[in-house]
């Protein structure tokens, strides 16, 4: 067949416009920019300034670290929570229903991460909907301090984060033939032993897809653990953000930006390799 | 003689690997051409590289005595019936059978006189309106032929056009089919690896195997006479021996299987045989003593695959004990074979057909 | 466990009772978020003081309703229109890509389309701070050496398109080309033989088939931009989008007519919903 080559430039130019003015370039910048800093005479030079205030201040290692436990904590509660859930809708209730409760999940992604957020603030805080109740029925005599802490922080990152596990995981479920898990409990396995062996390694590529996009997700996210979290509640974006607007620190920022895009990348990394799957099959 | 379609010497190549050897052979005008061959072997390359969706390693395709080297596929007269179908889903049955029409520019009262008279022809007039996924099976069949033929090809290819359908269905079309081509005269090149459908409808029928023809010939010649074992075992039914083979001073030939049953055959062909093909409907059973020319040798009944007109027997020779399938006729005269009865039988000469390889 | 098997019984309570409890979890802060938006209290809590409409309409001294705050509605239609213009840049942009991923062969397509899924991996806050890093710079750079200043290299409506645009558009080549993907190329293959153009393939037979992926990703960028907040934040400028502006107001003390602005946000999204489930019904009946 006689491929129009013009047609194939016109196909190919917006897509190279777009990935490397938008994302190549900027992070070539980012890197760049994280070895640049000021001298005493306010000169502009290349060193290591940022890397090492980074590495000297306990605090930003700390929360460096505090970010990525936390994270891959909030992705596991958030596979803990939905898997059943996944399940329930693709093998268990009735198929009428499965669309309805399927399409119920997107609520929280349709109307966007600050309504959410709003809305368990107005749930968990001191004169919030809760304590409300609580009071009202005699159980509490003062007010409990729900929000602001790491708890209302990593309800709402699971909040956030829910859908974006449990769609992979139920595309993988939808793809497995029922008659595995009839066979296997003919013959004569156990329900821990058929989700263990049979459901699970069958999900598998959902749930690693998941948890790439969740994971990285929540180490990115500045809004929840802003609102949620509280003034104690450090995050990494957090101290970007502060580099950036507060501090007008670009070059800190930039190198405080480079490493969490290292942190999220390695461990991202290391996921697929521990699981033996690939970037490119994982994320489709 | 003018023929229609001429390939010339085609051969191709995927990454190295030769699909098609230097195939060469005509159609000519008006005939129902098969071409006939196991999966894989190569059919389909073949009819995409005469579409034009396939360009040849080398050689050529010649339309009505036109080179179509570099011509695009929607600028050549033949049209293509699909494996697969390939309705369009998003379109109605009138709009399917119309696309071509309307890309050819054609009025809007000229198409829809066009397509009705098509659609009447394959009796689909009162499913204009439908959505192709509404359709049954052979009516989806249908649909795609009628797409093809309203534009009036010089060539007409079907790629295993029945292939998905039932069995039942697939009779029915067959005799259809057949019917369609013989009132348009438009010449059909009909890719199949089923045998029957070959041999029903065509008047040529081609033989592949890896990427070459073994035989092209009519129907009837190929069930009688082919030309090489594989399309001796490819086309009907039959029973295949390993043999060697020994020349006698009478002018006969001793033929004896690997496990030792023998037989003979006269006229001898001066080479070494290797192999036997016997059809089951050439063997004799009980035949009369005064027949002529043929070999006789006891069989012992082993089981009877009753299918009606196509009912068998498997038996085992007496000598050498070779498993053979005999064609049973539904008539008076064996209605009382049985199991384990023991029984003599022969095949003429001429039936025996012995290949070197 | 599964439909078609047999369990006891209070396997089967536990179960529900857990789903039940799950979508209790799902829906809480939406549905109490819609509730307060109507009581009759200047503080977005309970106890029930009376239904109002004032957290809408009211515009005197002490409440002033959505439809009544110019601010609100001046970001929410500035929200509507970065919406529009990233859905519809990605959708084209995104839609080539598909095209390009699956059924064009080149040079260094494994390595283009690795980079165009890179954005999944990259955190929302890094794509801002990158972009408005890389903006500046190359703003200054024209200004020094040419002396024409760019405003929308600066934090601007524009920026915020680019920036949501860079990671939307990913979502997009995903979309349309696990559809595509299932594109029977034999369909094409037999438009071209009965005479078709390679445009007219296009648009009579890719296009279509590709249509509802089509409406469903402009619908998804869409809600992606307007919901967005990560990116946005960085590159923002005095046209504040609606999640920044609600952002400012929640953390300045919240009153009710946060609560107006979410419930319209809920509203309008679950008509969306059942705009989209019945439209899928409608063409599955086809
Ligand atoms: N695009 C291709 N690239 C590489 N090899 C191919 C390609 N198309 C076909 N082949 C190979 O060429 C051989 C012949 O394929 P072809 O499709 O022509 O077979 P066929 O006779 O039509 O089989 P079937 O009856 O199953 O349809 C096969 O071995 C196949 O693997
Ligand atoms: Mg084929």
């Amino acid at each position: 067949m006689s491929k129009i080559k013009w047609g194939f430039y016109i196909f190919l130019i917006p897509v190279l416009l777009w990935l490397f003015l938008l994302i190549v370039f900027p992070h070539i910048d980012l890197f760049v920019n994280s070895f640049r800093s000021q001298n005493n005479l306010g000169d502009s030079i290349w060193s290591l300034a940022n890397y090492k205030a980074f590495f000297s201040d306990s605090v930003y290692w700390y929360t460096f670290v505090r970010t990525a436990v936390y994270s891959i904590l909030v992705t596991f509660l958030t596979f803990i929570v939905t898997f059943p859930v996944a399940f329930y809708i693709t093998k268990v209730v009735s198929v009428k229903f499965s669309g309805f409760l399927a399409l119920l999940l997107l609520m929280p992604f349709w109307v966007g991460e600050l309504v959410s957020v709003y809305g368990w603030m107005i749930l968990l805080r001191e004169s919030g909907i809760i304590n409300f109740f609580l009071l009202k029925m005699g159980i509490i005599d003062t007010p409990l301090k729900m929000l602001y802490n790491d708890i209302s922080m990593i309800i709402g990152l699971v909040y956030m984060s829910m859908l974006f596990m449990i769609v992979p995981i139920m595309s993988s479920l939808e793809g497995m033939d029922d008659s595995l898990i009839e066979a296997a409990s003919d013959l004569g396995a156990s329900k821990f032993t058929i989700i263990r062996k049979i459901v699970i390694p069958h999900a598998a590529p959902g749930i690693v897809s998941g948890s790439i996009v969740v994971f990285m997700l929540v180490l990115g996210d500045y809004l929840t653990p802003d609102l949620l979290g509280g003034k104690n509640a450090l995050w990494f974006t957090e101290q970007i953000y502060n580099e950036f607007i507060a501090s007008f620190n670009w070059n800190e920022g930039a190198a405080f930006g480079f490493l969490l895009l290292a942190l999220s990348t390695s461990i991202i990394w290391l996921a697929l390799k521990i699981t033996n799957q690939s970037f490119e099959k994982a994320v489709s | 003689m003018d023929n229609i379609l001429e390939v010339q010497h085609i051969s191709k190549k995927f990454a190295g690997h030769t699909v098609i050897k230097d195939l060469n052979f005509g159609v000519r005008e008006g005939d129902f051409f098969s071409i006939l061959g196991p999966s894989g072997c190569g059919k389909t390359t073949l009819l995409r590289m005469i579409a034009g969706f396939l360009e040849p390693t080398s050689g050529k395709v010649i339309i009505r005595g036109e080179d179509m080297s570099g011509i695009p596929p929607n600028k050549r007269p033949v049209n293509i019936v699909f494996q697969s179908l390939a309705l369009f889903p998003m379109m109605n049955v009138k709009e399917n059978v119309a696309f071509g029409l309307r890309r050819r520019k054609f009025t809007n009262k000229e198409i829809d006189e066009k397509v009705f008279s098509m659609l009447s022809r394959v009796g689909l007039e009162d499913y204009g309106n439908k959505a192709v996924t509404q359709l049954s099976g052979g009516q989806r069949q249908r649909v795609a032929i009628a797409r093809s033929l309203v534009l009036g090809p010089s060539i007409l290819l079907l790629d295993e056009p029945l292939g998905a359908l039932d069995r039942k269905l697939r009779e029915h079309m067959k005799i259809e089919l057949k019917l369609l081509q013989a009132e348009l005269g438009t010449t059909f090149i009909y890719i199949t690896h089923d045998q029957s459908e070959a041999l029903v409808m065509s008047n040529k029928v081609a033989v592949m195997n890896s990427g070459n023809f073994d035989q092209l010939d009519t129907p009837k010649n190929l069930y009688k006479f082919p030309a090489t074992s594989f399309v001796a075992g490819f086309v009907g039914e039959t029973n295949k021996f390993d043999i060697s083979t020994q020349k006698t001073e009478n002018n006969m030939m001793n033929i004896t299987t690997k496990k030792g049953w023998k037989l003979e055959k006269r006229f001898f062909e001066d080479e070494e045989h290797n192999f036997l093909f016997i059809r089951p409907e050439s063997i004799i059973l009980k035949p009369d003593d005064k027949l002529k020319d043929v070999s006789r040798f006891m069989i012992k009944v082993k089981t009877i695959l009753f299918d009606g007109s196509n009912t068998k027997i498997s038996a085992y020779t007496k000598v050498g004990d070779e498993r053979i399938l005999i064609a049973l006729p539904q008539n008076a005269r064996f209605e009382n074979i049985a199991v384990g009865d023991e029984m003599e039988a022969a095949v003429h000469h001429n039936d025996l057909k012995c290949y070197k390889e | 466990m599964i439909r078609t098997l047999p369990s006891s019984k209070t396997y089967k309570i536990g179960y529900t009772i857990f789903i039940a409890l799950f979508y209790v979890f799902l829906f809480a802060p939406l549905i109490v978020t819609c509730v307060l938006a109507f009581n009759n209290s200047n503080f977005p809590t309970l106890p029930w003081k009376g239904f109002t409409l004032d957290w809408f309409f009211a515009n005197n001294g002490q409440r002033v309703g959505v439809f009544e705050d110019s601010d609100l509605l001046s970001s929410m239609y500035i929200s509507f229109e970065t919406g529009f213009y990233v859905s519809v840049m990605s959708l084209i942009v995104g839609t080539m890509g598909a095209f390009l991923f699956v059924q064009e062969k080149f040079r260094f397509k494994g390595a283009l389309y690795f980079l165009a899924l890179a954005p999944l991996v990259i955190p929302g806050v890094i794509l801002g701070i990158s972009i408005l890093l890389s903006s500046t710079i190359a703003g200054g750079f024209v200004d020094q050496h040419f002396g024409i200043d760019i405003p929308f290299l600066r934090p601007s409506f524009s920026l915020v398109v680019l920036g949501q645009f860079s990671f939307i558009t990913t979502f997009v080549v995903l979309v349309v080309s696990a559809k595509l993907k299932k594109f029977d190329g034999t369909l094409e293959e037999a438009a071209l033989n009965l005479g078709a153009s390679r445009f007219d393939v296009i648009r009579l037979i890719t296009l279509p088939y590709l249509k509802p992926a089509l409406i469903g990703s402009f619908i998804v960028s869409f809600l992606m931009s307007f919901g967005n907040f990560n990116t946005t934040l960085f590159l923002v400028g005095s046209d504040t989008t609606l999640p920044i502006d609600l952002y400012s107001r929640i953390r300045d003390g919240s009153t009710p007519v946060l609560n107006a602005v979410s419930f319209l946000l809920i509203f309008g999204t679950s008509l969306l919903a059942v705009f989209n489930l019945i439209y899928n019904n409608v063409k599955n009946k086809e």
